[in-house]
């Protein structure tokens, strides 16, 4: 019982349609990479949701941490001259 | 030429899907995790589609004409054609449940028989039995890759599932063998192409199963057949348990939809 535990934690990417991004849908035990994605056949594509998967190893995630959240991403709120529409296009300019 | 001999044919292989299904459906809320539980889960909705798609076909060659609930649901345990490998339960494993190693040895057995036939049939003569196969040889070739995947692990993985995976095959052994005889198959079919005498089969699927084996570091055992009569309704006890439980509903509530 406590071998079954220690199957390590996978997460579990689907791309949906050719042209598409692989998209985290979920997580899932297995005791290796090969049975992962089998695993994740079976749990999160059953129902045609996919053409391609990836599995990850939870562990190899680094992930950034909720405390950091004000540091990391309110410095990008007051900064409108990053997106394209900040700027006036001037006339005569077809393409930009 | 009669259409019994074909509607034969399709009930044996449609009752070989039935009762794999109705046993692997056991599987759900007892295998080790919860992703093998919907792994087995769908693999018992491929068989049961097999055995759909093939009793209905059996039905409508019938005299009278019958459907698949009839066919499913109204037959005694003498009236089923399937080997006696697919009727049997799980055995036990260390906890007294269902013996996962079990339900892996055989498996790899049926699956690989099947992916082999089914493969044959899609060039069967009969429109709708090639129909049935080329649907099937797919859905098998997976349940064939899953207990290959999982018969290597468990073999060749540590000294105890290595010697509880050598005594599960060792138990399904004896019931190989009836999958190779074809003495229920009319000659007639075989003439004609629709089917697949089972014996030739038999070096492909044990080579396979061989491979598998041995990259599992597990002995082919060397077990003696029973003489099995499964094609000819003759059941085991276990078989009568099973229907029991998956007919039960259906004779008590005559016509019952659900």
């Amino acid at each position: 019982m406590n071998d079954r535990r220690e199957w390590p934690l996978w997460e579990v990417f689907v791309r949906s349609r050719r042209g598409l991004n692989h998209v985290h849908v979920g997580s899932l035990h297995a005791p290796d990479a090969e049975m992962a994605l089998r695993n994740a056949r079976d749990v999160y594509t059953r129902r045609q949701e996919g053409v391609s998967l990836w599995v990850v190893p939870a562990a190899a995630i680094t992930a950034s941490s909720p405390d950091e959240k004000d540091a990391f991403f309110e410095p990008a709120g007051d900064k409108i001259y990053r997106h394209p529409t900040f700027y006036d296009v001037p006339d005569g300019v077809d393409h930009l | 030429m009669s259409r019994q001999p074909t509607r034969d044919y399709a009930l044996a292989l449609g009752d070989d899907a039935l009762l794999m299904a109705q046993r692997l459906g056991e599987w759900i809320a007892s295998a080790p995790q919860i992703e093998e539980d919907i792994a087995l889960g769908n693999l018992a909705l491929d068989q049961l589609g097999q055995a759909r798609t093939l009793l209905s076909y059996a039905g409508s060659l019938s005299d009278p004409v019958r459907t698949e609930d009839d066919l499913a649901y109204l037959r005694d345990a003498a009236d089923f054609r399937n080997v006696l490998l697919v009727e049997r339960p799980w055995g036990a494993g260390a906890d007294g449940g269902p013996d996962f190693g079990v339900a892996m040895a055989r498996l790899l057995v049926l699956s690989t028989y099947q992916c082999r036939l089914y493969d044959g049939l899609c060039a069967s003569t009969d429109a709708t039995i090639a129909a049935i196969a080329a649907k099937a040889v797919k859905e098998v070739d997976y349940h064939r890759d899953h207990a290959t995947r999982w018969v290597v692990r468990l073999g060749d993985g540590t000294d105890e599932s290595h010697g509880r995976m050598q005594a599960a095959l060792e138990s399904e052994w004896p019931y190989v063998e009836e999958l190779f005889d074809g003495s229920f198959v009319d000659p007639t079919l075989i003439d004609a192409g629709v089917a697949m005498h089972p014996s030739t089969l038999r070096p492909a699927v044990l080579g396979q199963v061989a491979d598998v084996l041995s990259e599992a570091t597990l002995l082919v055992p060397d077990d003696a057949p029973v003489a099995a009569g499964g094609r000819r309704g003759q059941h085991t006890d276990h078989l009568t348990e099973l229907l029991a439980d998956m007919q039960g509903l259906a004779r008590t509530h005559p016509g019952v939809s659900w």
